[in-house]
């Protein structure tokens, strides 16, 4: 038979074996969390140089504030936002009112336009209608079916 | 299923200049999954000292066979899912290394008294079982490219759910019984749970189901005492699924299973239309069926009077496993008897049903606490896969099943330490039993394609601009 004091070592030598996993697990959710952030701020130098042109003025997220999707948020960068039902879409609502090719939110030096692409229910930018392109003020809401969506600075 | 352009596997911003893609965390994985490993040998070595006094040569080999089967897992995922979570893969590893480490620890206990019937090893078929999962995983992963294929199958997978689910109540007892439990497929010495794979292909349905109705179900509703009553015409699926729960609990007399179910659909019902009045309805349908189930049906009546006071019908009658499962805990304490220096072999089923009574006993209440926290992070995991992915299909799925990890858990540790009545249910990836562990496998392989799907950057829109590679948009999760 095994020491005793071997015993003892493998007791609690397995216990905090077992607990240092747990722990490494929650490093790694931590750095997950932080990782995201770091992310982001990597992403920042080009960003800063498009709000140099524009004074750093414009909105930098598009958040979803009603519908299903609510409390998405979508970082804004240079690229156009695709809003549908389509799989390929920016945002992809899953709503029985949006078409799947909806509407798109597309940026020109700064300012941001929401465009319907021939929707069935339409879009909305503050109770009016949309049919060209039309500037979007931070803080306006877009309505598509059942989701709403801002613009965030 | 056509996948469409921008599938997995390939990422149209990689590469591209200026672009910070966000970490795939592979390596992580890699580095976890070996520390998931070692504590697995660490076990097993601990227990063939402690029991036998020397390590048992096969170590070398069931070391190897188990370092190869999370090797190759972690490879696929590298290969088809590299965004995929990294903390899935090894939190399922431990959990499943210390099942097999402590199935082996009573296996020896049962060869050492002479007790076990066929003197066999189950540690070894349990590894066979594993494997037979992880094939499963690699199969799941590879065929499954984009996890919103499965939304456009999901009524025959529902179909095919309730059909696997039917089939032990509808079979003869001969082939179907065990310990009074209708819910196995016995096969040429093989013995198949059903019920286990059936339960993943529910959830699938449901929400594909709840998707496509929650507009439905969330609006049409009327206010009564400050609550969203939904309309009488609405409440079809509910009761469906709760007469579903219900048969099974009358043909098949399976509690965990009925429970399971029931649970799983009524929190996904509420996740999917964010109404509380989902979960109250739920909860006064549970308590209806539960009290004409405890009037009705002898076995049900049972487990209700012997997990209230387990001592009056012990040491004959119903009370010995629980009973024995307590002794078990309390002689564990906080910091156990170590691995092999305790009696788990004396609470009956130790291996499937009760392996976490042998778990608390030997690792205490420190170890058992442990394991409950790596379920927690495993949950986690799937519920911020859900929080973060961008279709209503995979939030859904990937809620349903990080909740049904979570409440079979939470039913079977109730049941072992006295908290709920006995249910049957087996701990995930952690107990004995070839259907489980496999079916358990398999969703992890869902869970891990869902979160790839939610941790890759945001494919750029189909007709390609022509300012792509200076692409920018990310979602970021609220």
């Amino acid at each position: 038979m095994t020491a005793e004091i071997v015993l003892q070592v493998f007791r609690f030598g397995f216990l905090l074996l077992l607990w240092l996993f747990v722990f490494a697990a929650f490093r790694v959710v931590r750095a997950d969390l932080l990782g995201g952030r770091t992310g982001r701020v990597s992403s920042v130098p080009p960003r800063a140089q498009a709000g140099k042109k524009r004074g750093g003025r414009g909105p930098k997220n598009l958040l979803v504030t009603a519908g299903p999707l609510s409390g998405t948020k979508i970082t804004l960068g240079e690229q156009a936002i695709l809003i549908g039902r389509a799989d390929d879409s920016t945002l992809v609502l899953t709503d029985d009112f949006a078409s799947s090719r909806h509407a798109r939110l597309t940026n020109r030096g700064g300012q941001w336009y929401v465009e319907d692409l021939g929707s069935t229910n339409g879009t909305y930018l503050d109770q009016q209608r949309v049919q060209g392109p039309l500037l979007v003020a931070p803080g306006q809401p877009i309505r598509i079916g059942q989701t709403v969506l801002e613009l965030r600075s | 299923m056509a996948a469409p352009a921008a599938g997995p596997g390939t990422d149209p911003r990689q590469g591209a200049p200026g672009v910070t893609t966000p970490p795939k965390r592979r390596g992580t994985e890699l580095l976890m999954l070996g520390f998931a490993v070692l504590i697995t040998l660490a076990a097993q070595t601990i227990v063939d000292i402690t029991v036998t006094g020397s390590p048992s040569p096969e170590i070398a080999t069931f070391g190897a066979w188990f370092t190869g089967l999370w090797l190759v897992a972690h490879l696929v995922v590298r290969k088809v899912a590299p965004y995929a979570d990294p903390l899935l893969l090894p939190c399922v590893a431990v959990l499943t290394g210390l099942g097999l480490s402590m199935i082996h620890r009573l296996d020896i206990a049962a060869n050492a008294l002479g007790e076990s019937v066929s003197a066999r090893e189950d540690a070894p078929t349990q590894l066979l079982w594993a494997t037979v999962g992880m094939v499963l995983f690699v199969a799941v992963l590879l065929v499954v490219r984009d996890h919103r294929a499965l939304s456009r199958l999901a009524y025959t997978i529902g179909l095919v759910g309730l059909v696997l689910l039917a089939i032990p109540a509808v079979l003869p007892s001969a082939l179907s019984e065990v310990n009074g439990a209708k819910i196995w497929i016995r096969v040429a010495g093989f013995s198949i749970q059903p019920g286990e794979f059936a339960k993943i292909c529910l959830v699938i349905f449901f929400a594909a189901y709840l998707v496509d109705k929650r507009d439905v179900l969330a609006l049409a509703s009327r206010r009564v005492l400050g609550l969203e009553v939904p309309r009488a015409r609405d409440l079809g699926p509910v009761l469906v699924a709760w007469g579903v729960s219900i048969l099974v609990l009358v043909f098949e007399r399976d509690l965990g299973s009925s429970l399971l179910l029931f649970g799983i659909f009524v929190v996904m019902l509420y996740v999917a239309t964010e109404r509380a009045s989902w979960l109250l309805i739920g909860v006064l349908l549970f308590a209806a069926g539960g009290t004409v189930a405890y009037q009705l049906f002898g076995h049900v009546r049972v487990r209700v009077d012997t997990w209230l006071d387990p001592f009056a019908y012990y040491p004959d009658g119903g009370g010995y496993q629980v009973v024995q499962s307590l002794f078990g805990l309390g002689t564990g304490g906080l910091f156990g008897a170590g691995l092999g220096g305790g009696r788990p072999d004396q609470v009956p089923v130790a291996k499937s049903d009760f392996i976490a009574a042998a778990l608390g006993e030997e690792l205490g209440l420190f170890g058992l606490v442990a394991i409950v926290v790596l379920y927690l992070v495993l949950v986690e995991r799937g519920l911020r896969t859900s929080l973060v992915v961008r279709d209503g299909f995979g939030k859904l799925l990937a809620a349903g099943l990080a909740f049904g990890v979570a409440w079979q858990v939470f039913v079977v540790l109730g049941g072992v330490t006295g908290l709920l009545p006995l249910t049957g249910l087996t701990t995930p990836f952690v107990a004995y039993g070839g259907s489980s562990l496999v079916a358990n496998f398999g969703l992890v392989a869902l869970l891990v394609r869902i979160s790839d799907a939610a941790r890759r950057p945001a494919a750029p829109p189909a007709p390609p601009a022509p300012k792509l590679g200076e692409a920018l948009t990310e979602v970021v999760k609220p």
